[in-house]
């Protein structure tokens, strides 16, 4: 067996192992100890954290107690239950013109998400601009440009090192003389603990705000499935600077599972609207609750 | 609040209830035992990580040197720390060179690990060194990607190998033999960021392994990543035998917890860490300090360097007598507050003072302005009153938030922040530099 067929199969394995556990776990056994240790361990390592994790549990042994539930196949459907309302939101719906304005920290997907967005709307026959507000990152704005291309929309953008602030508000005045549907900004990965990188998003926000009142306004934050508990303080600072709308979920068709957005529906009350499943550009798919739920809880 | 309250922070509430007894009973360790249990997976330490981690720590707190020791806490605090800085490595390590050059290094990871930027970062610091290091555009499948490093390479001087879009393992190939023949005696291959579960681009790497040989395998490594890093570091170190990990965005309000995870899974060491946007932003990794960040102990000894490179060193010569003498006045204090401006500002520095990690960043107790208010307090004391701020009693208050602008309440907090600082002075010199747990 080579190399690469083994990992191969050591991965398939560990997939397997989850969902045999989970299998085992809900179909067989009984409500003991094991049982909840058992369900901690795979809601842990989804990411959910161990705050969000416990309350879960709290709640799913008091719904147990209350509905007199002994089957184990009954708690997880319970479970599911449970974290479905934890996610469900009702989300506005969108109105046009539309501004979209889309932050986040370094390396997470947020051109690559841009570049999915303009395509979609594209699709559903809608007029789109793209703004190439970062202008930090070295050859951010060529990457945008050949996702505007792909997707055969119009990009407005600068040269490196200009003011991203106004970018913005040279995209803005484009997009009310053209009469432009929707206007998607992509901006500079920032760490969401460096003050003044947070007062330059703030004022891109104000801009827009400012300069196109008529618009409906979305400020999306993409997170990396990837990442753990750091998530939330990452959506607790942006949200505090821009009052974000939802969460892009990327790269969910990697191994992790994001978990950690049940933390963040519990703590800051922010949606997830969309998430990332490749590299593609159809890749962008409607957050779907019962498929993501279904992720963590039958391992598939 | 969970993200904001430090692993220290529980440890020191937990430790505090076994300070105040005498002796520690199975049941009481125990209970420390799920606190530290609950704070390292807050910090996104692997939970199996964590069940290994905590079994070792359980049995030594259970053997007899808990009982023999005066202080039970401290000691426990001790065996938590000692091995987390053991598990994750007792020195830092440093980037092998091959016998006959060049040496060649090639990065690897997941998509937006910060691969590109890192290879820049890298190529800098070893040209300091004296190297002549050559960058290789190999990720041909992101957009731009090349562009990127070639502007990477240019904005720090370094000459950038890219032969468009042709298959990476030709490119990485016709490089080294480039730098054999132009005097390059260092290769860094910037690879195409990849999930590791993707068979035909994780072959690609083998590929470009075989080619080139490479002296050092770096596995760059986000360092928000969550429980998924043991996954992809098993992965990647299976696939690819990476000879070190590379961990990045270090300049974040994470824990960093995958650090340890990454440690304890592959066994292989962390080398470095990017740690700001500038190229220059880059350091070895230390152990110690990333086992202190995990703690949520603050990262003490990096804000000592930087404090040094802020201060100029008749300053700093100043203060280390100051703090010798524990004759630190609030006219140190000001001065504390013009080096932190220079230091890049507040936020930086708040993470890496042990208790402040609590406080949120960008929060209207610690941003810029309250320190405005500080500093216009200090100013309105007397001469007298800086030197020994303990006669600042209620009349003294009255006048200087009268003078300065402020209320009283500031002038209170400004005292106690004061206080405190002195303190943690004072407890850093006692135990030479290590940290008052």
């Amino acid at each position: 067996m080579g190399l690469f067929t083994k990992i191969k199969a050591a991965l398939k394995k560990t997939k397997d192992a989850i969902s045999y556990r989970l299998n085992k776990l809900f179909t067989g056994g009984v409500l003991g100890g094991e049982f909840y240790d058992e369900l901690e361990t795979i809601l842990l390592s989804a990411d959910i954290g161990s705050e969000t994790t416990e309350s879960i549990l709290d709640e799913l042994k008091s719904a147990i107690d209350k509905k007199h539930i002994t089957r184990t196949e009954d708690v997880r459907t319970e479970l599911k239950n449970i974290m479905h309302d934890l996610l469900d939101f009702e989300l506005p719906d969108e109105e046009y013109p539309l501004v979209i304005l889309v932050a986040g920290v370094n390396g997470v997907g947020k051109t690559t998400t841009i570049g999915k967005l303009a395509h979609n709307f594209k699709r559903a026959g809608k007029s789109v601009t793209i703004v190439a507000a970062d202008t930090f990152r070295a050859a951010a704005a060529d990457q945008l440009t050949v996702w505007a291309e792909r997707s055969g929309v119009r990009i407005v953008k600068q040269s490196e090192g200009a003011d991203a602030a106004a970018v913005v508000y040279d995209a803005i005045q484009s997009a009310k003389s053209k009469g432009t549907e929707v206007t998607l900004i992509d901006t500079a990965g920032r760490l969401h603990n460096k003050v003044n990188l947070m007062e330059e998003l703030k004022k891109i926000d104000r801009i827009i705000d400012r300069e196109f009142p008529s618009a409906m306004r979305l400020n999306y934050i993409v997170l990396d499935a990837t990442t753990g508990q750091n998530a939330i303080s990452q959506v607790d600072l942006f949200n505090e600077a821009i009052d974000i709308d939802g969460i892009v979920l990327t790269k969910l068709d990697g191994t992790a599972k994001g978990g950690v957005v049940l933390a963040i529906a519990g703590e800051e009350e922010v949606p997830v609207v969309y998430v990332g499943v490749g590299e593609g550009i159809d890749d962008l798919e409607r957050f779907d609750i019962d498929d993501f739920v279904s992720a963590i809880v039958d391992g598939e | 609040m969970g993200a904001f309250s430090g692993l220290g922070d529980k440890l020191k509430h937990v430790f505090s209830k076994l300070t105040s007894r005498g002796k520690l009973d199975e049941y009481e360790i125990k209970q420390a035992m799920r606190e530290i249990r609950i704070a390292l997976l807050e910090a996104d330490v692997n939970f199996n990580v964590v069940k290994d981690f905590i079994s070792k720590i359980s049995e030594r707190a259970k053997g007899e040197e808990i009982v023999k020791s005066v202080t039970p806490g401290q000691q426990v605090v001790k065996i938590v720390n000692d091995e987390l800085v053991e598990l994750m490595g007792s020195k830092n390590a440093k980037l092998e060179v091959a016998s006959k050059p060049p040496t060649v290094i090639m990065m690897c990871g997941l998509q937006g690990a910060g691969k590109t930027t890192m290879c820049g970062k890298l190529g800098l610091m070893l040209r300091k060194q004296g190297k002549k290091p050559l960058l290789v555009a190999c990720d041909i499948y992101r957009p731009a990607a090349i562009n990127q490093l070639m502007i990477v390479g240019k904005n720090v001087g370094l000459e950038v190998f890219e032969k468009g879009t042709q298959k990476p393992v030709k490119t990485a190939e016709q490089a080294v033999r480039y730098a054999e023949s132009n005097g390059y005696d260092t290769v860094i291959i910037d690879t195409a960021g990849r999930l590791h579960i993707n068979d035909d681009l994780m072959r690609e790497l083998e590929d470009i392994k075989k080619e080139v040989r490479p002296t050092e395998i770096l596995l760059t490594v986000d360092s928000m990543t969550g429980q998924d890093a043991v996954t992809v570091a098993t992965a990647f170190n299976e696939r690819l035998d990476i000879t070190g990990v590379i961990l990045t965005k270090l300049d974040g309000d994470t824990r960093g917890g995958a650090a340890l995870s990454i440690k304890a899974v592959t066994g292989k060491p962390i080398k470095f860490c990017g740690t700001g946007e500038k190229p220059a932003d880059i350091e070895p990794f230390h152990p110690d300090r990333m086992a202190s960040r995990i703690l949520g102990m603050g990262d003490i000894v990096s804000l000592v360097e930087k404090a040094q490179e802020a201060m100029d060193e008749e300053e700093m010569r100043r203060m280390e007598k100051r703090v010798k003498d524990a004759t630190f006045t609030l006219d140190d204090f000001l001065l504390q507050f013009e080096s932190l401006k220079k230091m890049g500002g507040i936020s930086e520095v708040m993470q890496m003072i042990p208790g402040m990690n609590r406080l949120k960043v960008g929060d209207k107790d610690i941003d810029e302005k309250r320190i405005e208010r500080f500093k216009a307090i200090i100013c309105s004391m007397t001469k007298k009153e800086r030197e020994h701020p303990e006669i600042v009693k209620s009349s003294r208050r009255k006048r200087i938030s009268a003078g300065s602008g402020t209320s009283i309440q500031d002038v209170n907090q400004l005292l106690k922040q004061f206080e405190q600082t002195r303190d943690m002075m004072r407890k850093m010199k006692n135990n030479k530099g290590r940290l008052p747990f």
